[in-house]
């Protein structure tokens, strides 16, 4: 035990010391802010505005499909399916004479894709044009009643919580999908972050050959488990780190809200407790951050964080002794490498994939079996959490869920360990997963 | 006493039998020879006596007691063939993080390794890297981590490889300086002139067995080919002639200007004395040739192809 402990000191203190840490430390969520914030400007720049030509046979749908920032429409007589893109349109709506009772098709010739939401967006408004011009037909009703009827009648607001029985509270699909999201993401990138590091270590230790000096003082297992843990300690270090650097900037953040906008803020949140949801003497400001502030309030923070540590250590326990027994079956060459993580880092994009699927139907039963089976449940099960406990998730899930894990990273450390004892001392046989699993169970 | 006792030690690898049937005993204090060519079973007999593999069957008993791995392996030092150490830490930070591995405290451990490196200067390389040195430097090193929590047994593989004379014979010095002390040396090794020079006691493998245990010179005795060196005054004739005429030898040739003679069955050495007293020549000399262990090596050995590597490169 005191041998592990030595070995876990000095892989941790190598780590941390080390200038990369530190850069890695404040780099990596700068690079994760940096590409969310990337991915959306190139979203929003992404969007071109449509011209499309309409060569419409019934004559009514110029007064109703109007040009707006996305599309712009354009009815005049000249333009037909041959012209249409010398008159600087990108595509022509052919739309036949209609009749009630008979469906027919639209047809839209394109120069350039409109995409999948353009083409449901135009859809729609088509759908559209088509009641309001049923409706000013068969009724007597002026076209100013119908805007105003619409306008006035957007006077309802969703607002869902989560029955746990006795007290009901208040949920964000938005955060709690945030969340889900960011967490199953985090633990995905670390997984593949740290375990790349504990295989590469153990690659290290073999090339250098120091292994076998090191084995002659202490037990393989004992090695394999002080890296292991050593790295992890580091990657737990990092993580406290990221919450403290989110925490410290969060108070300074709230230190330059002006004392009166929180004062309103706080006025804000008594009347809504009253059950009176919008206090009209409140400004702007204090109107957003209480949004900001009642949203955030919605999450289970205590449990998403101890859910994120205990599937972290999982996850990271069960992956980590996996990649130590594939470095200690490599050779110098990395190629090699390559071919034998194929196996291990195929579950490990598959959790992720569901988990993108899963955090838009967490309650799916591909979801709540992914979470559960050791190989996908830390990215799995950390994107439903935040959708609640026991909601979305219920207790037996979470537990065996858990219990899973640990029963399976206890597997996988003692299926690495027979692994790695017989692949750390030997060297230039190219190693196969059946020769892996030839020195697991055979030897 | 005898600090190691292997008992019919058996090791296989799938099909191959690295370690078949091997039974020796260490006394404590020596300095033990084990050769052999590559592949003869070396390093998987050292891995059984250092802990790292467990053998198939038979049995090791350290000081007299079965073999404890967990805690016998804190009074064994290995230095394996292949060198190994962390290539980016300091070279001090290492030597004392090793040694704890080893079950020294960090006090203990930081003074052993200053000790040492005062003794083979080394002070000034505390905060370097280990590739920042040289070949020879890493060697040194490796060889001060071996036996720096002062091992009982010290298992040495190829110690002086990359050595330059001078660092040979200070490594040299410290491995008999050891054994006055009290510790056993497995000595592992191809190069026999070393093994004559170094060890008391020396044992031959080939093919996983042993074939061939004993001292330096008790070995020698028994591979001796009775041939003795003389040295005459003036020439004695040619060699076809010194042969038919005598009754006791055979002539083999000459060596430095001496006869090399080989003695016949039912003779003795005093009977090739006579024959050239009688003749009147003067002797100037008469020595038994033995021969060394490197042609006993190699006759031993002959016929396993992985042998060829060990017989003398001509010119």
């Amino acid at each position: 035990m005191n041998k592990i402990w030595l070995i876990t000191k000095r892989e941790y203190l190598t780590r941390v010391r080390n200038k990369t840490f530190l850069l890695s430390t404040f780099l990596l969520p700068l690079m994760i802010v940096l590409f969310i914030a990337g991915s959306i400007l190139l979203s929003l720049q992404g969007k071109t505005r449509h011209r499309i030509a309409v060569i419409d046979a019934n004559g009514y749908f110029k007064e109703y499909l109007k040009s707006d920032s996305s599309i712009s429409f354009d009815f005049s007589a000249g333009l037909d399916t041959l012209n249409y893109g010398q008159n600087g349109c990108t595509a022509v709506l052919i739309i036949p004479l209609l009749k009630e009772d008979q469906r027919t098709v639209v047809r839209l010739k394109y120069k350039k894709q409109l995409g999948l939401a353009g083409v449901s967006d135009l859809e729609s408004r088509i759908d559209h044009a088509i009641t309001d011009h049923l409706i000013f037909e068969k009724t007597s009703i002026s076209r100013a009643k119908l805007d105003s009827i619409r306008t006035s009648s957007d006077i309802a607001s969703l607002q869902s919580f989560e029955d746990n029985g006795k007290t009901a509270r208040a949920s964000s699909q938005g955060l709690a999908y945030g969340i889900g999201y960011a967490s199953g993401l985090l633990i995905y990138i670390l997984t593949f972050i740290y375990g790349a590091a504990v295989m590469r270590g153990v690659m290290e230790e073999k090339t250098n050959r120091i292994a076998e000096v090191i084995v002659s003082s202490v037990r393989p297992f004992q090695l394999m488990m002080g890296k292991i843990t050593g790295i992890g300690a580091v990657g737990l270090t990092q993580f406290l780190l990221w919450i403290f650097l989110i925490v410290g900037l969060a108070v300074v953040a709230q230190g330059l809200i002006p004392r009166d906008t929180w004062n309103e803020v706080q006025q804000i949140q008594q009347a809504s407790a009253m059950g009176n949801a919008s206090a009209a003497k409140a400004g702007e400001a204090a109107q957003q951050i209480f949004k900001v502030k009642s949203a955030l309030d919605t999450a289970n923070w205590g449990l998403i964080l101890f859910c994120f540590l205990f599937y972290f250590i999982g996850g990271y326990l069960f992956y980590s002794s996996l990649f130590a027994a594939v470095g200690s079956a490599v050779n110098e060459d990395p190629q090699e490498a390559q071919s034998l993580m194929l196996p291990i880092t195929m579950p490990v994009i598959f959790s992720f994939i569901v988990m993108s699927i899963a955090v838009q139907d967490p309650g799916g039963s591909l979801a709540t079996w992914a979470s559960i089976i050791p190989f996908s449940s830390p990215i799995v099960m950390m994107a439903r959490i935040p959708f609640g406990v026991p909601g979305t998730v219920a207790w037996w899930q979470l537990g065996l869920s858990m219990l899973l894990l640990v029963l399976g990273f206890l597997s996988t450390v003692w299926l690495a360990g027979k692994i790695y004892r017989t692949g750390i001392l030997l060297y230039g046989k190219k190693a196969t997963w059946k020769t892996m699993w030839k020195w697991a169970f055979k030897s | 006493m005898d600090i190691l006792t292997v008992r019919d030690l058996k090791k296989s690898f799938s099909t191959q039998k690295a370690v078949d049937a091997v039974s020796f005993t260490l006394g404590k204090g020596s300095i033990f020879g084990l050769l052999g060519p590559n592949g003869a079973g070396k390093t998987s007999l050292i891995r059984m006596i250092t802990g790292i593999f467990y053998p198939d069957e038979g049995e090791i008993l350290f000081e007299g007691r079965p073999f404890h791995p967990e805690n016998d392996i804190l009074h064994i030092g290995y230095m394996p063939e292949e060198r190994g150490l962390y290539k980016k830490m300091k070279i001090g930070e290492q030597a004392v993080y090793l040694a704890q591995l080893k079950g020294l405290s960090r006090q203990e451990a930081t003074r052993k390794v200053k000790e040492w490196f005062v003794k083979f200067e080394m002070q000034s390389w505390w905060n370097k890297k280990v590739e920042d040195l040289s070949k020879g430097m890493g060697q040194k090193l490796q060889f001060v981590i071996t036996v720096l929590h002062a091992p009982r047994l010290i298992i040495l593989d190829e110690p002086f490889s990359g050595l330059d004379p001078v660092n040979s014979n200070l490594i040299k010095d410290e491995i008999y300086q050891l054994a006055r002390n009290g510790s056993t040396i497995i000595f592992s090794t191809h190069r026999m002139e070393q093994v004559e020079e170094i060890c008391d006691h020396i044992i031959l493998m080939n093919k996983g067995r042993k074939i061939l245990d004993g001292s330096v010179t008790s070995v020698k005795q028994q591979f001796k080919e009775n041939l003795f060196s003389v040295g005459l005054e003036g020439m004695a004739g040619s060699p076809e002639e010194l042969t038919a005429a005598g009754a006791a030898f055979d002539v083999m040739g000459t060596r430095a200007g001496q006869l090399i003679v080989k003695i016949r069955e039912g003779y003795r050495s005093n009977d090739v004395l006579e024959y050239f007293i009688r003749q009147g020549r003067c002797i100037t000399g008469f020595s038994e040739i033995l021969p060394s262990l490197n042609d006993i090596f190699i006759k031993l050995v002959e016929g396993t192809p992985l042998a060829r590597q060990f017989q003398p490169v001509e010119g």
